[in-house]
């Protein structure tokens, strides 16, 4: 794997190991998951253990260490959205693709994520496929909604 | 633009702004935030550039796409200047009727306005509806005036004046004076005076000092500071460029949780424009101040939101907090002094250098000054942002403002105060909002979110939500919040799927207090809040589930079962639709039922039946 792309952006944080949080998002921004040999070469330049890269990589709930799917489907279940119905609408995105949370499809289609609050809580309940954000959601209308990513080639 | 390298240059150039917006020029403000751009709220705006220019309408009518405007219940908005005429629910097909009608013809076209609920009676004017009319904004003034992108905007409506009166014509210790005196409190949740928070921070010893905005807003239902944030981020700017020379500091950052990616780009934005007007950077308005501002993004943790633990972050370390036998306003980012505040807090701070502490004190109740902003959510008419004075009470906000319990039904409780908060009953509705007497009812103010519950909110599973969501953000550092949630997770478990028992219950109260006592952090300290309220307020339901094995709210699964009451279907077929698992059958005018072994019990039927005849047993 070549990792040009790595060096790149820590050289963006003028390779500052403060900066550690925002460098992982770049890279995974970059492979859409965190490589473990993308991890190594962080805890090499940055000259810190590796053990503390992972500490960070595996905190924060955003970080993936293994590869998404091409469509992120995320239903938000913070308290606006659970106390309208955000259940129905895991059920019905489970259901839709064959998968739990955390999981993606075999044909690496979709990655399906759970997100506490996303800030949009007038259109409960919320999902999301990539940075598209769908309101007042049904499970009809999720259903509509994944069947026309699924007919994507 | 401009450099800007006296307060007179910049007088100058307000000026020529605010002669260049000429008065009374026809505006389309359309609200840009993130809820009415999930809601097509863009392509209407689009819809309207294409269509003014066709018309050959360009030049004579401004289109502004502005901060969020707060009624997201009814966006997409959009406002038309100057004669304040709002529109709601808007969408690219309206676009053409609102041109014709109202930017051409000058009238107003009704089916758009907003309706009184419950009534025929519209209303036009953005400033009479009740939504707004009862509000006292502050805070949000702006945000559906400007174009959050553009630093011209902010300077024309008054922008950066605060910090030139305070960078040129007051002391250290006078801003800090004035911030006391206003009463000014932490508003991410803590209520600490902002004040002797940056006196401490000028008084310790060591240098850098740093200043920091909690952009982190974890609290599940809370978007105040996202809406300040992606609406008028130059106000948090200018905010932080105050304190930062009151208190003696020439770097900030500004942390902005993972789910944001709107307000790290506006306000990325306006950090870049305040440089290069010399409003950021060296030699602010060619005095020898000098102030920079990074973005420090958070990667999904709520317990960032607790100021080691964002500390922390920013070094570069998964977020633990760390115990504050030393303050932080001693040794704490870098391990130097830091000052830590909300985002609302720094917002606040223009203002009172503008028009005084006095000014500020007038506002709000005894011990909680100024004006507070409450994302109003859940099972209410009016979903949206609420800027109302200190003490105001919670009926206040939820009817006067928020219109009520939607879809008719019965007000249950008011949760406060997100994860860290309580749930208040019926009774308690005339308590007024402020940091002292939430607190004291058991709940909390918090950082502002405000969730409405009807009769179908079953209070044992609310408490059982927010515990499993805090045991999965415990950072892990202590074992009575690591352990003490775990165990009150599994109690609600048992209880909501028809295996509690009534010691069950006092056990999980004894934990409770456990995790309450011995917790070192705000997140396990404030952890039980939700279980412990419910447990005082709604003890009757806990005791429905574990003695009468039922769910009177009819959400536990386990203790509930849907049925139809064949006296009240009337075959409309709505459930059948909505079923997703076509668990109900029926043909026309006959009553459907439901087949019992392929219900999954989602309540999806209940919900889209308009004759309230699916029941639950």
């Amino acid at each position: 794997m070549k990792l040009q792309k790595v060096d790149e952006i820590i050289d963006k944080y003028d390779g500052e190991k403060s900066w550690l949080v925002m460098i992982l998002q770049d890279i995974q921004q970059e492979y859409h998951y965190l490589p473990a040999s993308a991890l190594e070469r962080v805890a090499s330049i940055l000259g810190i253990s590796l053990s503390q890269v992972y500490n960070v990589a595996t905190f924060y709930s955003s970080f993936s260490l293994t590869k998404r799917g091409k469509h992120l489907v995320r239903f938000c279940d913070g308290t606006a959205c659970h106390l309208r119905g955000s259940g129905s609408i895991h059920d019905e995105i489970k259901r839709h693709l064959g998968i739990e949370v955390g999981q993606t499809t075999p044909n690496k289609k979709f990655t399906f994520e759970d997100v506490a609050c996303l800030g949009a809580c007038a259109l409960a309940p919320v999902m999301t496929v990539d940075s598209k954000y769908y309101g007042s959601m049904t499970p009809e209308k999720v259903r509509q909604a994944l069947e026309q990513y699924k007919a994507e080639p | 633009m401009v450099k800007l390298t006296s307060p007179e240059q910049l007088e100058s150039c307000r000026e020529k702004l605010q002669a260049a917006r000429k008065q009374g020029k026809p505006c389309v403000a359309i609200c840009g935030g993130t809820g009415c751009r999930a809601n097509r709220g863009l392509e209407v705006a689009r819809t309207f550039r294409k269509l003014l220019k066709e018309k050959s309408l360009a030049r004579k009518v401004d289109i502004r796409i502005t901060g969020c405007h707060g009624f997201c219940e009814q966006g997409p908005l959009v406002v038309l200047l100057p004669q304040g005429t709002l529109y709601v629910s808007v969408t690219p097909d309206d676009v053409k009727e609102i041109v014709t009608t109202s930017i051409e013809g000058g009238s107003v076209v009704e089916r758009l306005t907003y309706q009184m609920p419950g009534t025929k009676q519209r209303i036009s004017r953005e400033s009479d509806i009740p939504f707004y009319a009862n509000q006292q904004r502050i805070v949000l003034a702006k945000n559906g005036k400007i174009d959050p992108t553009s630093i011209d905007d902010y300077i024309a409506v008054g922008g950066y004046a605060s910090l030139a009166k305070a960078i040129t014509t007051m002391e250290s210790d006078e801003i800090i004076d004035w911030v006391e005196k206003s009463g000014l409190r932490g508003r991410g949740g803590a209520g600490f005076p902002t004040g002797r928070k940056w006196r401490a921070c000028r008084q310790a010893k060591g240098y850098p000092k740093y200043v920091l905005c909690n952009g982190d807003e974890g609290d599940p239902g809370a978007f105040m500071d996202r809406s300040i944030m992606e609406g008028n981020p130059h106000l948090v700017l200018e905010g932080m460029a105050i304190g930062a020379y009151a208190i003696g500091s020439n770097q900030g950052y500004i942390y902005v949780r993972h789910e944001y990616p709107l307000a790290v780009e506006n306000l990325l934005i306006a950090i870049n424009q305040a440089q290069e007007c010399d409003l950021l950077g060296d030699s602010i308005l060619g005095t020898d101040f000098s102030f920079n501002i990074r973005i420090s993004r958070g990667a999904g943790a709520f317990v960032c939101g607790e100021s080691t633990a964002l500390m922390a972050s920013i070094e570069g370390f998964s977020c633990e907090p760390r115990a504050k036998h030393i303050h932080t306003c001693e040794k704490g980012l870098f391990g130097l002094p830091t000052n830590l505040n909300n985002v609302e807090t720094w917002a606040n701070v223009p203002g009172i250098i503008d028009k005084g502490c006095q000014w500020f004190a007038d506002i709000g109740s005894e011990n909680s000054k100024g004006t507070k902003v409450f994302s109003l959510v859940g099972k209410v008419r009016n979903t949206g942002l609420v800027e109302v004075p200190m003490g105001t009470t919670l009926r206040r906000v939820i009817y006067d403002i928020g219109g009520g319990v939607a879809d008719n039904r019965k007000f249950k409780a008011v949760q406060t105060g997100g994860p860290s908060g309580g749930c208040l009953p019926a009774n308690e509705l005339d308590l007024p909002v402020d940091f002292d007497r939430l607190t004291q009812a058991g709940s909390m103010m918090g950082s502002g979110g405000m969730i409405v519950m009807d009769d179908r909110t079953c209070m044992v599973e609310v408490a059982r939500y927010f515990t499993k969501f805090l045991t999965k953000e415990s950072c892990g550092k202590c074992t009575a919040c690591r352990e003490g949630l775990l165990r009150m997770d599994e109690l609600l478990e048992r209880i909501t799927s028809g295996r509690g028992s009534i010691e069950d219950v006092e056990l999980l109260g004894e934990v409770g207090v456990y995790v309450q006592t011995n917790s070192m952090c705000g997140l396990g300290k404030t952890a039980a809040n939700p279980t412990l309220s419910t447990i005082k307020y709604f003890k009757d339901e806990y005791i429905a589930h574990v003695v009468d094995r039922r769910c009177p709210a009819g959400v536990c699964k386990e203790l509930t079962t849907f049925s139809i009451d064949g006296a009240k279907c009337r075959a409309c077929g709505k459930c059948i639709k909505g079923c997703p698992v076509e668990a109900i059958t029926g043909e026309k005018k006959t009553a459907h039922i439901i087949n019992q072994d392929k219900c999954i019990k989602c309540g999806a039927c209940r919900e889209v039946c308009p004759f309230d005849a699916v029941v639950t047993m």
